[in-house]
C-alpha cells in the first residue's frame, strides 16, 4: 500500500490556459497519502482543470506535478495505472446498462470475461444497484448514476481517486450514501482528491482543504482552521413589527456585531456569528421586548468563506466551460441550506 | 439527518473495495474488442439506429433501377446487373459517415474521460468502435444484396462472389472510416460532421462509375472518374460479383484502404488524446 508520510500528490506552480483564459494559474498542492483532500471553490475557479491535469487528461503548460511518485507528463501511463476518475459529468456510458458498463471496464482493466462479470455483480450488489443492473443508465436516478460511477472507478481499487463534485445535484439522501461510500474508500487506504463547491461537503469529508479561486490556491488548512477564519455562520432574525427594526438593529449591534438590514422589511442579519453570541443576541432582543417571528443561525456559505478570504464574492465565471464537456445546468453556485 | 439509509452498506462496499487483486494489463486486441462489443451493445439496445443504414440505400436502389434504369441501360434488369455492385459500394460508404458522427456524439459525454484515463493501448477505443461499426457495414451491404436478389438480380459469381464483394467493400470502408473519425474529432457538432461527410462522399460517389459507364462522359470528367478510388472499388466489386475477379482493381482497393488506415490511425489517436 502506501507509506506513512508520503505525499500522494505534489504539485507546484501548475498552470493551464485555454485560449486567452488562464484557467489554472500556479496551483501548489501537497496531498498526504491515505487522506481525503478537498479542493473547494466556485464554478470556474479552476478545480476541474486541475483535476484533469492531475488525471493526465490534459497536459499542463506550466509547473509540474507528481501523482503517487510519478510525473504526470513523463510517466502518464504509470499514473493511469494507479488512479481513477469520477468526472463532473457521470463518467459512465448512458446507452449501456449498469452491468454492461462495469463488465466493459473490467475487460478494459484486464479481467477475463467471467471474472469481469463476477466483479460487476459484486459491485452492483455492494452499491445497491443490483435491481437496476439490466436497465440503461440513462434511465437511472441521479443517485444511482453517481453510485455506478464510483463503482466503475473501483473495478480495480485505485490508490488514488479523483472525485469531481460527486454530490452536485443530488438529494440529501443520495448525498449521504455517496459520503458513506467515500468514507469507506478512504478507510481501505485509497487517497481521495475531492473537488466541491460545498463547504459542508468539504467539512464532512476532508482532512485538509485547499480553497481555490481564479486559478490559484488562496487558503489551505483543516476544515476547522477554515471555519475559524470565517466565523460559524450568519444569524438571521425576522421581527413581528417591522417598525421596530432600527431599535432591534441597535440591540443586536451591541451583542453580536455589525448588522445588515435585509431586503425584507422585518428582517436583519449578521454574519460571522458563533452559536453562543447568537443566543445572547436573541435573548437581548427578547429582553428589550422586541417580538420575533423567526430566527436562524446558518452555516457559512461558500460566498461567505470567499468574502472572508478574498474580500470579494465567489463569482461563477465561465472559465470551466472551456475545460471540457458542458457544465450541467444544475451546477450554479448555491447557498448551503 | 432525519433518515438513515441502510443501503449501500458500508461493510459491503468495504468488502468490494478490498477484494480486488489487480489483473494484468489487457492486450491491445482484447481492449479493442471490448470497445467493439460496446458498439454492438448500443445497436442491441437501439436497433432502430440500423434503419438509416438500411432504408436509404434501398430507396436509392429502387429509385435508380426503376426511374433511370430504362433510360440508362435500356431495361431495368440490365441496369440492375450493372449498378447493384456499385450500389453496394455506395450504401456501405455512406454508412461510414455515421462512424464519425457517432464518435463526435461520444465526445460530448463524460465516459470518454474515463476511457482516456485508463491504462490501455491508445488506439483501442477508436479501433474498437470502428470494428463494431463494421458490423453495421455488413448489415447495410447485405440488405442491398438481398433486396437486389429479390428484384431479380442474379450475380454470375453466385453466393461466393457476393460475399467476396461485400468483404472487399467492408474492408475498404474500414479504411475510409478513419477519415470520418478525424472529422468527428475536429468538428464541433454531430450535425457538422454529417454535413461535411456527405458533402465529400456524395459527389465522390456520383462522380464514379457506380451509376453510369464513364465512356459516355466528357473527356476530363471521364479521366477523373477513372482514377476515383470509388470507381476502382466499384469495378472490383462488379468483377467479384460477376465471378471474374479483376486482380488489379482489388489490389488497388485494398492498398487505398491500407494507406488511409496507416495515415489516419496515428492522426485520430493523437486527436482523441488531446481533445
Amino acid at each position: 500500500m502506501t507509506t506513512g508520510t508520503a505525499l500522494a500528490i505534489e504539485a507546484s506552480g501548475l498552470g493551464k490556459s485555454f485560449g486567452r483564459t488562464r484557467a489554472v494559474n500556479g496551483v501548489d498542492l501537497a496531498v498526504p497519502a491515505g487522506s481525503i483532500y478537498g479542493v473547494l471553490g466556485p464554478n470556474g475557479a479552476g478545480k476541474t482543470t486541475t483535476i484533469r491535469m492531475l488525471a493526465t487528461l490534459i497536459t499542463p503548460d506550466a509547473g509540474s506535478a507528481s501523482v503517487l511518485g510519478h510525473d504526470i507528463v513523463a510517466e502518464a501511463d504509470a499514473v493511469r495505472e494507479l488512479v481513477s476518475l469520477t468526472g463532473q459529468l457521470a463518467s459512465v456510458d448512458e446507452d449501456l446498462t449498469g452491468r454492461e458498463n462495469l463488465v466493459l471496464l473490467g475487460r478494459l482493466l484486464g479481467y477475463s470475461r467471467a471474472a469481469a462479470r463476477d466483479r460487476a455483480d459484486e459491485l452492483l450488489e455492494a452499491f445497491d444497484i443490483a435491481e437496476a443492473a439490466g436497465r440503461l443508465v440513462k434511465h437511472y436516478s441521479g443517485g444511482m448514476r453517481r453510485r455506478l460511477d464510483i463503482a466503475a472507478s473501483i473495478v480495480v481499487t485505485p490508490q488514488l481517486m479523483f472525485l469531481d463534485e460527486p454530490t452536485t445535484g443530488l438529494d440529501p439522501r443520495s448525498r449521504n450514501q455517496v459520503w458513506e461510500i467515500v468514507r469507506a474508500l478512504v478507510g481501505e487506504g485509497t487517497t481521495i482528491l475531492l473537488c466541491t463547491q460545498y463547504l459542508e461537503e468539504a467539512d464532512q469529508l476532508a482532512d485538509g482543504i485547499a480553497v481555490i479561486d481564479r486559478g490559484r490556491v488562496i487558503a489551505e488548512g483543516t476544515p476547522g482552521h477554515l471555519k475559524a477564519s470565517v466565523g460559524t455562520g450568519s444569524l438571521r432574525v425576522r421581527l413581528l413589527d417591522p417598525a421596530r427594526r432600527d431599535e432591534a438593529a441597535q440591540v443586536l449591534e451591541r451583542s453580536v456585531g455589525p448588522v445588515v438590514a435585509e431586503p425584507e422589511p422585518a428582517a436583519l442579519s449578521s454574519t460571522g456569528v458563533d452559536a453562543e453570541r447568537a443566543a445572547i443576541g436573541v435573548a437581548e432582543l427578547a429582553r428589550a421586548g422586541i417580538g420575533l417571528a423567526h430566527f436562524s443561525l446558518e452555516q457559512p456559505s461558500l460566498d461567505e468563506v470567499f468574502l472572508a478570504l478574498t474580500g470579494h464574492a465567489a463569482e461563477a465565471t465561465d472559465d470551466e466551460a472551456t475545460t471540457g464537456p458542458a457544465t450541467p445546468a444544475t451546477d450554479t453556485l448555491q447557498e448551503l441550506s | 439527518m432525519t433518515t438513515t439509509t441502510p443501503a449501500p452498506t458500508t461493510a459491503a462496499v468495504r468488502r468490494a473495495i478490498s477484494s480486488t487483486p489487480r489483473p494484468p494489463r489487457p492486450g491491445p486486441l482484447t481492449a479493442a474488442l471490448a470497445f467493439g462489443w460496446r458498439g454492438m451493445l448500443k445497436v442491441k439496445h437501439v436497433p432502430e439506429q440500423l434503419l438509416d443504414v438500411t432504408v436509404t440505400p434501398v430507396m436509392f436502389l429502387l429509385m435508380f433501377t426503376y426511374l433511370f434504369g430504362g433510360a440508362i441501360a435500356g431495361s431495368t434488369s440490365a441496369y440492375l446487373d450493372y449498378t447493384l455492385p456499385g450500389l453496394l459500394v455506395m450504401s456501405v460508404l455512406f454508412t461510414t459517415v455515421y462512424s464519425g458522427v457517432a464518435l463526435n456524439t461520444d465526445l460530448t459525454k463524460g465516459v470518454v474521460d474515463r476511457f482516456r484515463s485508463l491504462p490501455i493501448w491508445r488506439p483501442a477505443p477508436l479501433l474498437g468502435s470502428l470494428l463494431g461499426d463494421s458490423v453495421r457495414y455488413v448489415v447495410a451491404g447485405t440488405v442491398i444484396i438481398v433486396v437486389g436478389v429479390a428484384l431479380g438480380y442474379r450475380p454470375d459469381g453466385g453466393f461466393p462472389g457476393a460475399v467476396a464483394a461485400l468483404a472487399l467493400v467492408v474492408v475498404f470502408s474500414f479504411g475510409l472510416s478513419w477519415i470520418f473519425s478525424v472529422l468527428g474529432l475536429l468538428m464541433r457538432t454531430p450535425n457538422a460532421v454529417m454535413n461535411a461527410g456527405f458533402m465529400a462522399i456524395f459527389p465522390l460517389t456520383f462522380l464514379s462509375n457506380v451509376f453510369v459507364d464513364p465512356a459516355t462522359l466528357p473527356g476530363p470528367l471521364e479521366a477523373f472518374v477513372d482514377v476515383n478510388p470509388i470507381s476502382v472499388l466499384a469495378t472490383a466489386s462488379r468483377s467479384l460479383m460477376a465471378g471474374e475477379p479483376d486482380g488489379a482493381a482489388i489490389v488497388v482497393s485494398l492498398a487505398v484502404a491500407a494507406v488511409l488506415a496507416l495515415v489516419f490511425i496515428p492522426v485520430t489517436t493523437r486527436l482523441y488524446r488531446s481533445r
